[in-house]
């Protein structure tokens, strides 16, 4: 009994030793920030790694979300003689909720593992000791514009997301089950409020500073060796997905 | 005698150092892997570091460019105690040190001329003539100028080697370190790397640290040599002294036996009783 306390202690302790050290991680990051936005060409590149390249499965998956909306959401709306609100149903969901949650999940499951397995063969190889040596921080050069970028590209993801997975609810909805189409968007551009647009947005900014700061995090302190980055990449996609949620519930709870 | 420049270091023997350490302890997790180290670095020479593996090289290359700190002795490189140095004292030492990396290390998501301009384009704003003119002159000096527009992943081992090395002198440094320089090269490459670190030595004026298992390359070209083990130093002087030196764990190192002081077998109970011991329990 006395070694599984210890053992649970230990553990707890372990953990809370972790946050300390992100949090740590955070604020060096967040006081090199205002110099990280001067290596504009770094940022682009980053940027357009965690965005661009991210862009194939955000619309892909935002499709297939929004068309499963659409079957869901009239099924359930017709029940009640409401199927001409499956627009402004969808996009309040997935502007408040689903865009921002299901954006972060697949942010972390592409980019994120991408970010920290990098990293972390940077450290296998030796690179980010080079780095070092040659007197150039690879905190600066590496770890902050891979944050950086992800932290502006979840946003914009987001909103693409969203975007896409309102079309697919439109194709099922009004293509497919023959949801008036001028219903469908009048009643979406009446019942949805910058402020709904403004949670999606604030919600993909904070899951994009959660999953990059993760996601660079696991990567730089793995251990130099490949199951020691197989080990980073798994924590990367587990600690962001539960921390996502985790933080869904804070926010809405705040801004509700 | 050498000329002693400002912040030179002078031995007890009179020559000047570019580095010392002096009674350095260092251990990790509670296992000692230096224990009371003194070890002085002459300026413009060869020096090879040498003992068998486990014995604390590559972890006092790592002391010298202060990416550890000693837990006890002090570290001194060109007159300064590493350990009292902050980030920026710390980041400008570095820049007046080379380091080769045992697999190169070379970023590989940029080409080799990249990466030899690396450290010009983030401590410099250099014009990019310039820049070009001083990396294809190093990419020439280690002979891999045609290489330059090649990705890491196209180079050989040897190949890959060289282009770190002219990486390592681009910024012109006092001091460069060589981690296991020979390890895993044919024998043309390692001939190569050898009369690379030589003619470097000579022609700029720099002072070499060489870390390698490689006994008979490094004698060829080394001036003055340490042999660690137990995380100690058990003999140094030139290559031919230690050739000739009596301690048994030197004859052993040096002539590459098997086994000696530094046993082949690791410490395991009776082999006899192991086996029979392991029949009857099945």
């Amino acid at each position: 009994m006395r070694a599984v306390v210890g053992e649970v202690v230990e553990s707890l302790s372990a953990s809370l030793e972790r946050v300390g050290a992100l949090a740590r991680f955070l604020g060096r990051l967040l006081w090199l920030s205002p110099g990280g936005f001067l290596r504009v060409r770094l940022l682009v590149e980053q940027v357009y790694n965690a965005g661009a390249r991210s862009l194939v499965i955000i619309m892909t998956c935002g499709l297939f979300v929004g068309m499963v909306m659409g079957l869901q959401g009239y099924d359930l709306l017709q029940r009640i003689g409401s199927e001409d609100s499956l627009g402004v149903g969808a996009a309040l969901a997935l502007l408040r909720e689903l865009g921002p949650v299901v954006t972060a999940l697949l942010f972390a499951g592409r980019a994120g593992t991408a970010l920290a397995s990098e990293i972390g063969l940077m450290r296998a190889t030796d690179q980010l000791a080079a780095m070092d040596i040659m007197a150039v921080d690879p905190m600066k050069r590496i770890v902050l514009p891979r944050f950086l970028g992800g932290v502006l590209a979840m946003p914009l993801l987001t909103a693409v997301f969203i975007t896409i997975s309102i079309f697919g609810v439109q194709l099922i909805g009004v293509q497919f089950f023959g949801v008036d189409q001028g219903q469908f968007w009048s009643q979406m551009r009446g019942a949805v409020e910058l402020s709904d647009i403004r949670e999606g947005l604030v919600k993909g900014l904070v899951f994009g500073i959660a999953c990059s700061l993760i996601a660079v995090f696991e990567g730089y302190n793995s251990l130099p060796t490949a199951e020691g980055v197989g080990q980073a990449t798994t924590r990367t996609v587990v600690i962001s997905a539960v921390t996502t949620l985790i933080l869904d519930y804070i926010l809405t709870a705040l801004m509700i | 005698m050498p000329t002693e420049p400002a912040d030179g270091v002078p031995s007890a023997a009179g020559h000047d150092h570019v580095a010392d350490l002096r009674g350095v302890h260092y251990s990790v997790d509670g296992k000692p892997v230096l224990i009371g180290l003194d070890i002085g670095i002459c300026r413009g020479a060869i020096t090879a570091i040498m003992g068998p593996s486990g014995t604390g090289k590559t972890t006092l290359l790592r002391l010298i460019t202060g990416q550890v700190l000693a837990d006890a002795g002090e570290v001194i490189v060109d007159g300064r105690d590493v350990a009292r140095l902050g980030r920026r004292d710390l980041y400008a030492l570095r820049r007046r040190m080379g380091m080769l990396f045992q697999n190169g290390a070379l970023m590989t998501d940029i080409d080799v001329f990249e990466n030899v301009a690396f450290p010009l384009r983030e401590h410099t704003r250099l014009p990019e003539r310039l820049v070009r003119s001083i990396v294809l002159t190093k990419l020439h000096a280690v002979g891999l100028r045609g290489a330059a527009r090649l990705m890491p992943q196209q180079l050989s081992g040897g190949m890959a080697r060289r282009v770190a090395l002219a990486r390592a002198i681009v910024m012109d440094p006092e001091i460069l370190i060589y981690d296991e320089p020979f390890a895993g090269l044919d024998p043309i490459s390692m001939g190569v790397v050898m009369r690379l670190i030589r003619s470097l030595n000579d022609a700029l004026g720099i002072s070499s640290i060489v870390v390698t298992h490689d006994v008979r390359e490094i004698s060829q070209i080394a001036d003055q040599s340490y042999i660690l083990s137990g995380g100690r130093v058990v003999a140094s002087g030139s290559p031919k002294e230690l050739h000739d030196h009596p301690s048994p764990i030197v004859k052993q190192f040096m002539e590459g036996q098997a086994d000696g002081p530094v046993p082949f077998h690791y410490p395991a109970p009776d082999y006899r009783e192991q086996l029979i011991g392991e029949e009857r329990r099945a």
